[in-house]
């Protein structure tokens, strides 16, 4: 009886280090984890977290009727939290209205031109940011899930394609500093895996509020290469690498980055 | 609308010492840049922070350019009544915004 009762416990305990050894099995970080312990308090608080303050922005900016249809954006998606619920998590995607893909941003400009009949809102304008904020927000705490679109793979591989390609004066690829470097310092800052987790996030060192494709013009910029117009669909592809490659991780809009 | 973000208990126990945070929305502009037009874009700053409870000061504080875009302030206050907490931002180009939240003392 004892010893059957030490093997039990044996099993027992080793089932638990397996389930352990699961849990940990994936090696990703979010650059949330590289930061510290004051910016993450920082982003973990709701009235500490500057993002909040756009959140709070395209709430507002969410029941404002705008364009010749006079329409709001929850005159037609009614409450923000139930139908934005996951969208982010699930963007750049291909919309029945739209045969390329589309990140959220573009998805929100589509919305105001077809069925808003307004302007296309300026890449980087503080309405722009703050409803991207406030949709994204709705997806926090969600798992990244890109969609399983067929017709997505092409762009996908063009996004990696992109990500392992050397440019710029300095001849760097995204890859050689986020998957071969990443962890290690850079000017004294680490060096994150480049998981677009965050995103719209709230950088300090910009004092304001970031879509995802600021982050990548910012890098282009960093490896001396020329960013893409603003309008140019590498960033979409881009997009769709990183999100998939950040599969099943949690999103964490507006994030705080240093 | 005033963009504004206050973290402050909703009850508090009397004499406590509880703490006030609040994020504010603004520019913060130096007036020391030049825009993209070569012109200096003019200051647009709070100058001044003042807190309330009850009608009574508890904190102020005096802003200044160095001070980053979307001030965040956090203060203590000796919890001595129930009553309302008067939030007070006032600046340049006539900034003036005015934000309460009411604590409850037992």
């Amino acid at each position: 009886m004892k010893v059957l009762r030490i093997v039990a416990g044996l099993v027992i305990v080793f089932a638990a280090s397996w389930a352990m050894a699961q849990v940990g099995a994936d090696k990703r970080r979010s650059g949330f984890q590289d930061m510290g312990e004051a910016l993450q308090k920082m982003q973990d608080d709701d009235t500490a977290n500057p993002g909040m303050l756009f959140v709070q922005l395209g709430s507002q900016s969410w029941a404002k009727k705008a364009g010749t249809a006079d329409k709001s954006c929850a005159d037609c998606h009614g409450a923000a939290a139930a139908s934005m619920k996951g969208v982010a998590a699930r963007y750049p995607a291909i919309p029945k209205d739209a045969d390329t893909p589309l990140d959220l941003e573009g998805r929100i400009n589509l919305c105001r031109t077809e069925h808003q009949k307004a302007e296309r809102l300026p890449p980087e304008s503080r309405e722009l940011q703050a409803l991207l904020a406030y949709v994204a927000h709705q997806s926090r705490g969600m798992p990244v899930a890109p969609p399983a679109d067929p017709r997505l793979g092409a762009f996908r591989e063009q996004g990696a394609a992109i990500y392992r390609r050397r440019q710029g004066q300095l001849n760097l690829s995204c890859a050689i500093c986020h998957d071969d470097n990443a962890g290690k310092k850079l000017a004294g800052v680490t060096i994150p895996e480049a998981h677009p987790t965050g995103y719209p996030i709230y950088r300090l060192e910009w004092q304001g509020l970031g879509s995802l494709k600021r982050r990548l013009r910012n890098c282009l910029v960093g490896i001396r290469a020329e960013a893409y117009a603003y309008d140019a669909p590498e960033y979409v592809m881009l997009e769709l690498f990183l999100m998939d490659r950040a599969r099943g991780m949690t999103l964490e809009s507006p994030g705080v980055r240093p | 609308m005033a963009n504004v973000l206050v973290n402050a208990p909703k009850t508090a126990k009397r004499g406590a010492v509880v703490e006030i945070k609040a994020l504010i929305l603004h520019p913060m502009e130096t007036g020391f840049r030049p825009g993209t037009s070569g012109q200096i874009i003019p200051r647009n700053i709070i100058e001044r922070f003042t807190a309330t409870w009850n009608d009574a000061e508890v904190f102020s504080m005096d802003m200044s350019p160095a001070i980053s875009v979307n001030p965040f302030v956090s203060f203590f206050a000796v919890a001595a009544e129930s009553g309302t907490v008067r939030l007070r931002w006032t600046g340049d180009q006539g900034f003036a915004v005015e934000e309460q939240v009411a604590i409850a003392v037992e």
